[in-house]
């Protein structure tokens, strides 16, 4: 059950960019900014917040999705090991919940949106990347591992991402929640000024 | 309909009913169709990509902090008033100053470096921003390492600071009907600020 469950969202992960090449008549590679109206787009998820409280009794969130998932496959090739662990003895920690199936939400809405608006790109390096950091897709990658690595870490330490703490909590007013923001803009800031101007 | 303000000041024990039903298979649904929306507007709103969040942070960009503190205006006020109605309870997380204040800026450091934040790297993937992949597995393995440091940190860190369910309008000694609106006037002086003198593209 729970290891088929894994299977369909790594399948899901792995489809999406099938899906997104069979689209690639509408690439438009120039375009960097918001389709939509970024006033309109914060209002729109602001209200979405209400929908997701009245009918979920949840707040949106991404990073705890990811953890789960990660402990579904921790109990496939070390069941006992994670077991031990004091953050899966809560069982509800590696499951497919409500959050797993909005983070899956989440990359088909984007594929939508992106595939309404003529805006998939279908391609593996970013060209402001590619620019300063060259074509090594597995540069990228390594970069990108470790940056999910950490930003992950962080989170669950922290106790939610920039939708977690950085929308749904800070609008609830948790003190935590303005807190952990403001350090990820400073360690934001100060690692891609470095990787950037340094 | 609004007298019954909080009478006990963590908010997290609140008499508020129970909300939606613990269907499991009609809450995944729900949930799968309300990632729909988040991603289609992260998407729409420009920051599903590598530029506009890299840029956030070279101090190029300001569509982040317009889309974010749009939507914690909004939220906060449809969030407080369905509150004050009995409609929702709330989910206060805990604020504790050390692990708040260390994850938060490890979470920078790895958001620097991937510049996609969880919930924006899938909607970079369901654009087709392949890297995202890298990003996503990343988040999974980092989990798993933080699991294995949980029970440690659990003893240490996060006991630095350790406030429980601490708000806002407890600290400045507000009620919501007064701190609610005070932060939403901040929040959308902030964003006109950046408007008019930073980046006034709309």
């Amino acid at each position: 059950m729970s290891s088929r469950n894994v299977l369909h969202v790594i399948g899901l992960i792995v489809a999406t960019p099938m899906l997104a090449l069979a689209q690639t008549e509408a690439v438009d590679p120039g375009a960097t900014g918001p389709a939509w109206s970024p006033y309109l787009v914060g209002v729109l998820i602001g209200v979405l917040s209400m929908f997701t409280f009245y009918f979920s009794a949840k707040p949106l969130g991404a990073s705890t999705a990811f953890a789960n998932v990660a402990g579904l496959i921790g109990r496939l090739i070390a069941p006992r090991h994670t077991d031990s662990l004091h953050f899966y003895a809560d069982k509800k920690a590696s499951k497919i919940d409500w959050q797993v199936a909005l983070v899956i939400g989440v990359i088909a809405g984007a594929f939508l949106a992106a595939w309404s608006g003529g805006e998939i790109t279908g391609r593996w390096l970013p060209p402001m990347w590619a620019e300063r950091f060259g074509e090594s897709v597995w540069l990228r990658m390594a970069v990108g591992f470790l940056g999910g690595a950490l930003m992950a870490f962080g989170a669950r330490m922290a106790g939610g991402c920039t939708s977690g703490h950085g929308i749904s909590g800070a609008m609830q007013l948790s003190v935590g929640s303005w807190i952990a923001p403001l350090g990820s803009f400073v360690g934001g800031v100060a690692t891609a000024m470095l990787l950037f101007y340094a | 309909m609004a007298q019954d303000e909080t009478k006990n000041p963590t908010r997290n024990e609140d008499p508020q009913p129970d909300g939606p039903p613990e269907n499991r298979a009609a809450q995944l649904g729900l949930g799968f169709l309300f990632g729909m929306i988040f991603g289609f507007l992260l998407q729409k709103g420009g920051v599903a990509k590598y530029e506009v969040l890299i840029g956030m942070l070279l101090f190029e960009d300001f569509t982040v902090v317009k889309v974010m503190m749009s939507a914690v205006v909004v939220g906060m006020i449809g969030i407080y008033a369905l509150h004050t109605a009995g409609l929702v309870k709330l989910h206060i997380k805990p604020t504790r100053y050390g692990a708040n204040t260390l994850g938060g800026i490890l979470f920078g450091i790895g958001f620097g470096l991937a510049a996609y934040c969880p919930g924006t790297g899938a909607a970079a993937l369901g654009q087709g921003n392949f890297d995202a992949i890298a990003v996503l597995l990343g988040l999974m393995a980092g989990s798993y390492v933080f699991a294995e440091a949980s029970g440690w940190l659990a003893r240490t860190v996060n006991r630095w600071g350790d406030r429980g369910m601490l708000t806002l309008d407890r600290v400045l000694n507000l009620k919501p009907r007064v701190s609610v609106p005070v932060v939403a006037t901040v929040l959308v002086l902030v964003l006109a600020a950046i408007h008019v003198f930073v980046d006034p593209t709309p």
